[in-house]
């Protein structure tokens, strides 16, 4: 049995659907595993009983057409599950049980999927490596010491680990790539308006994303499959023809152009991330591809756009945590008092700091100076990734300037912790699609992702191309399973 | 004194001050659900029972617009003669309060749906024209009911997300009158397109109205106040008179005006300050990132355009033209849909200026004293007509037909019936009323010797006894060639 849990998705559906194993024995396994790793601290909400109930009612009556026919799955406790406790990271939702489902997590459920759980993550997706969950600290299966990286901490920390086969992130800046490079998995965050945002808890709700995380990426490509469908609840979400992705997968990248950033190569970036990026760009030629320079001019202002845009959205959709409605309430005087001691109460420390930025920069007088202007240079960084997309057909960059740090290394330096979103956040700032694939270690043995960026809606190219370069770069994770005991 | 009977002026001292007034109405949209959810928007539902979870802002909810309440305030537009904007944005504005679930309102703030419009008042010495800044579609909040325990507020969100349009005026009103005037034709315009049912009672239509007072001939504006949420055109009114009396008073006393927000409190007829300029809200208004910019194209105007009925003021015109009413009548005919449409079938088979004068006169005073709207009339139009042909044919005199009419108040029975099982019938029949005529004479002999002296004046005497005889009865006409003949 423990050899399951080391069973890609792929292989798990293929041994699923043969009768090589049947949904209670690959649930039962992940489950087991997920009960030894609770010093990781992946999950917020378990709910191991029910998992291995809807198990064997799969197996009783398998329907064995679905996509996930009886796969275990645990989700970041960012989406809404009915009747299951849904937190987002804070204490305001602490207690709080949708009535109703997100339609990501339908989507998988209704390809036979079975949830096992909530995952750890920043409060409100609001962090960088998982230090601001009200639940606490999420461990990264490399190194007892090291963040898993965040948002989606718990999901990138209980992919890694092997908790779950798959799971599902959200990337408001970064938070499906940024975790999946630190914990040498695969992560995609898809175009704006690909996946519903309906029933997930938001954060800025014009860069919100959900994706897929996985062990590789044909993983990756099989779950957006599942989670990408157009939904009249969402706005926002756009009527495209969606591929199959998995079926139309191809290692074939012949003559595509991939283009190189200039102005990804920061100051102070250390070198084993521009040595990555140049064995990255070798790995993308022996795939055939051609390799272009290309210039992304407004890169530079990507990171302090994005940090009046999210701010600013965050403090608007986190007013309706007043505790008059739902989840926590602290006892006031008055109404004042009330909202004031719930919200100062219910927010930790980063959530209560954006929505500071959000409203100051939102507010009369500011306005033009920072949320508008904000909004002008987020067309021109668009506009940046559009004149590129003339020449190229994809862009390779690394995934974050630096491998897993330290928990506690940058609690106390906000900006810091911020510099690590510096290229991830242009892609959501352009609503693009971008996959983060592991492509290396640095010197201590920590993971290192490569990032390849795509034209909006183009996510068939970049897995395409991802699933070349993988089988080139041929990573393997060093987990050792210090946590089991 | 003004040179203008209907003008509107304060007068303190040797100054005199003119009025500027300018209306926010907020309007409910008449529609099934609310403005970004399905949610029921009927009312007098009990509390809580008409709540989505987009309504009461549940975490992951998203607004989805409402196509109907789009249509109903572009076709609003297209009645205020306004510029529809092909593309318009929905901002939030943010603010706490306990009936307020999302923490911010959805409404429209730099790029309203419909822009630049007016509207055309009656007043007594002419036509106005009111300019209509812009109108906008916004959500409503939901209520807060204070006084139901003395220590807790309870919230029901029933009317959270309805739809309302935000009709602002310019500053154009220069009195209470032409206020009312203005507030009833908005009303009447929107209930001929069907776009709100401007039932002041159940909160469809309500105003901010913001009041300032200058010096007659004065070019620039005062300083304003807005009284806010006012739901009665009385109470605007009163609100106006105080208010602006108010400020005439501070100006005079060598004081300045604070531009702030004012509540009417009804009771004692006063305005109050809720909040100054320095405590205004900062609603930090920016475009919601969960709704695209809403788009429509001229197809969809166009089509829309076609959906409009006849509006009141192309309503008038035909009045006057085709049925040769004077604009006074023709106001009043079309000051509502129900009434106008009563009116043209009446006249569908009957005379248009007998029917005119039965609707305005007899019918408009008996629902009065029923209390009853026109649309609760106990007459049918039918019948009404009918009765009025009894009169044009002369099977009835105007004096029966008003006792043949209160009968018909009593339930809708036809006239025809009526006269005949209480023999009302008109005498026509000359002999008949030969006979009548001479035994009247004969009754009154020395009346008769002092007419034919030459006291003319008696004629009417001997009218009123062959009719007083005929039980009101005989052809009045008749009466008269066959009495001047006789006498």
């Amino acid at each position: 049995m423990s050899d399951i849990t080391i069973q890609s998705l792929s292989l798990l559906v293929e041994n699923i659907k043969s009768k090589k194993l049947s949904s209670s024995e690959v649930t039962k396994a992940f489950v087991d595993r997920s009960e030894k790793s609770k010093e990781l601290n992946a999950y917020i909400t378990e709910d191991y009983a029910n998992a291995l109930n809807k198990a064997k009612m799969f197996d009783e009556k398998p329907n064995l057409d679905l996509k996930l026919p009886g796969i275990p799955m645990a989700v970041k406790d960012l989406f809404c599950t009915k009747d299951l406790r849904t937190t987002a990271g804070s204490k305001i939702l602490n207690n709080f049980v949708p009535t109703y489902e997100s339609t990501v997590t339908q989507n998988i459920w209704n390809e036979g999927a079975i949830l096992m759980g909530k995952l750890n993550c920043d409060e409100f997706a609001m962090g960088s490596s998982n230090e601001t969950s009200f639940f606490g600290n999420v461990q990264n299966p490399i190194d007892k010491n090291l963040v898993p990286g965040g948002s989606s901490g718990g999901s990138s920390s209980a992919v890694a680990a092997q908790l779950t086969p798959i799971t599902i992130g959200t990337d408001t800046g970064g938070s499906i790539r940024q975790p999946a490079s630190f914990t040498g998995t695969v992560g995609l965050k898809p175009t704006y308006g690909s996946c519903s945002r309906y029933g997930i808890v938001a954060f800025a709700s014009s860069l919100d994303q959900a994706g897929p995380m996985a062990q590789n990426v044909k993983d990756c490509a099989l779950l957006q499959e599942v989670i990408s469908t157009y939904d009249e609840k969402d706005s926002t979400s756009i009527d495209f023809k969606r591929n199959e992705y998995s079926k139309e997968l191809t290692k074939n990248i012949k003559g595509k152009k991939i283009g190189i950033p200039k102005e990804y190569r920061v100051d102070g970036m250390p070198k084993e991330i521009e040595d990555l990026w140049k064995k990255g760009i070798e790995y993308a030629k022996d795939c055939g591809a051609e390799i272009i320079d290309i210039s992304l001019p407004h890169t530079n202002y990507a990171l302090p756009t994005y940090y009046i845009v999210a701010p600013a959205e965050a403090s608007s959709n986190l007013a309706r945590y007043d505790g008059v409605k739902y989840g926590f309430r602290a006892e006031g005087e008055n109404l004042i008092d009330m909202y004031e001691k719930t919200r100062s109460e219910g927010f930790g420390a980063e959530v209560q700091r954006r929505i500071m930025i959000g409203t100051y920069v939102l507010s009369s007088g500011y306005y033009d100076a920072y949320y508008l202007k904000a909004q002008k240079v987020r067309k021109l960084i668009k506009n940046d990734f559009d004149d590129a997309y003339k020449k190229v057909d994809a862009i390779l960059t690394p995934s974050t300037p630096s491998s897993a740090f330290k928990i506690g290394e940058k609690t106390n330096d906000p900006v810091s912790m911020y510099l690590n979103d510096i290229f991830t956040v242009p892609v959501n700032l352009a609503g693009l699609p971008g996959i983060s694939i592991p492509a290396g270690h640095d010197a201590r043995g920590y993971p290192l992702g490569l990032q390849i960026i795509g034209r909006a809606f183009d996510e068939q190219n970049i897995l395409n191309i991802a699933y070349a370069m993988e089988e080139k770069i041929n990573f393997k994770n060093n987990i050792t399973d210090w946590w089991i005991k | 004194m003004s040179k203008n009977k209907s003008e509107y002026l304060i007068n303190r001292h040797d100054n005199q001050y003119e009025v500027v007034i300018g209306l926010e109405v907020h309007a409910q949209v008449s529609s099934q659900s609310k403005l970004f959810s399905t949610s029921s928007t009927k009312f007098g539902a009990e509390p809580n029972t008409q709540v989505s979870l987009v309504d009461a802002a549940f975490p992951g909810m998203l607004p989805v617009i409402n196509e109907y309440c789009v249509k109903q305030a572009i076709k609003t537009g297209i009645g205020l003669k306004a510029k529809i904007n092909k593309r318009s944005i929905f901002d939030r504005k943010n603010y706490f309060y306990a009936d307020l679930p999302q923490g911010y309102q959805i409404s429209q703030f730099k790029d309203p749906i419909v822009g630049e419009g007016k509207v055309i008042l009656d007043m007594p010495d002419g036509q106005k024209e009111v300019g209509i800044e812009r109108l906008h579609l916004e959500q409503d909040a939901g209520k807060s009911i204070h006084d139901l325990d003395p220590k807790n507020t309870f919230v029901d969100l029933n009317r959270s997300g309805v739809a309302l349009m935000e009709i602002v005026s310019k500053p154009d009103l220069r009195s209470p009158d032409e206020v009312n005037a203005y507030i009833k034709k908005l009303r009447s315009i929107m209930r001929y397109l069907g776009t709100c049912d401007g039932n002041m009672q159940e909160g469809s239509l309500r105003a901010d109205v913001n009041v300032s007072v200058r010096k007659k001939g004065s070019k620039d504006f005062g300083t304003r106040c807005e009284i806010k949420n006012v739901n009665s055109i009385k109470f605007m009114q009163m609100a106006i008179e105080y208010e602006a009396n108010r400020q005439v008073d501070l100006i005079e006393d060598g004081q300045k005006i604070d531009q702030e927000t004012r509540l009417f409190d009804t009771k004692k007829n006063e305005t109050r300050s809720m909040r100054s300029k320095e405590d205004a809200h900062d609603y930090r208004y920016f475009p919601d990132p969960d709704l695209l910019p809403l788009e429509v194209s001229d197809d969809f105007i166009e089509n829309l355009k076609s959906e409009i009925p006849e509006l009141p003021d192309e309503k008038k015109k035909r009045f006057i033209e085709k049925f040769k009413l004077s604009p006074y009548e023709a106001n009043i005919l079309v000051s509502d849909i129900e009434t106008s449409n009563y009116f043209e079938n009446v006249i569908k088979k009957s005379d248009v200026k007998l029917a005119t004068n039965w609707i305005i006169g007899e019918l408009f005073a008996a629902l009065n004293e029923k209390n009853l709207e026109i649309t609760e009339s106990p007459i049918s139009a039918g019948n009404l007509s009918k009765l009025i042909n009894l009169i044009k044919d002369g099977t009835i005199s105007g004096k029966i037909a008003k006792t043949v009419f209160e009968q018909m108040m009593e339930g809708d029975k036809d006239p025809k019936k009526i006269v005949e099982e209480k023999g009302l019938k008109q005498e026509s029949d000359p002999k008949a009323l030969e006979a009548l005529i001479d035994k009247v004479i004969d009754d009154n002999r020395d009346k008769a010797t002092e007419y034919k002296s030459g006291k003319v004046k008696l004629f009417g005497f001997f009218v009123g006894q062959v009719m007083k005889v005929s039980g009101g009865k005989a052809n009045p006409q008749l009466v008269n060639e066959i009495l001047k003949k006789k006498l």
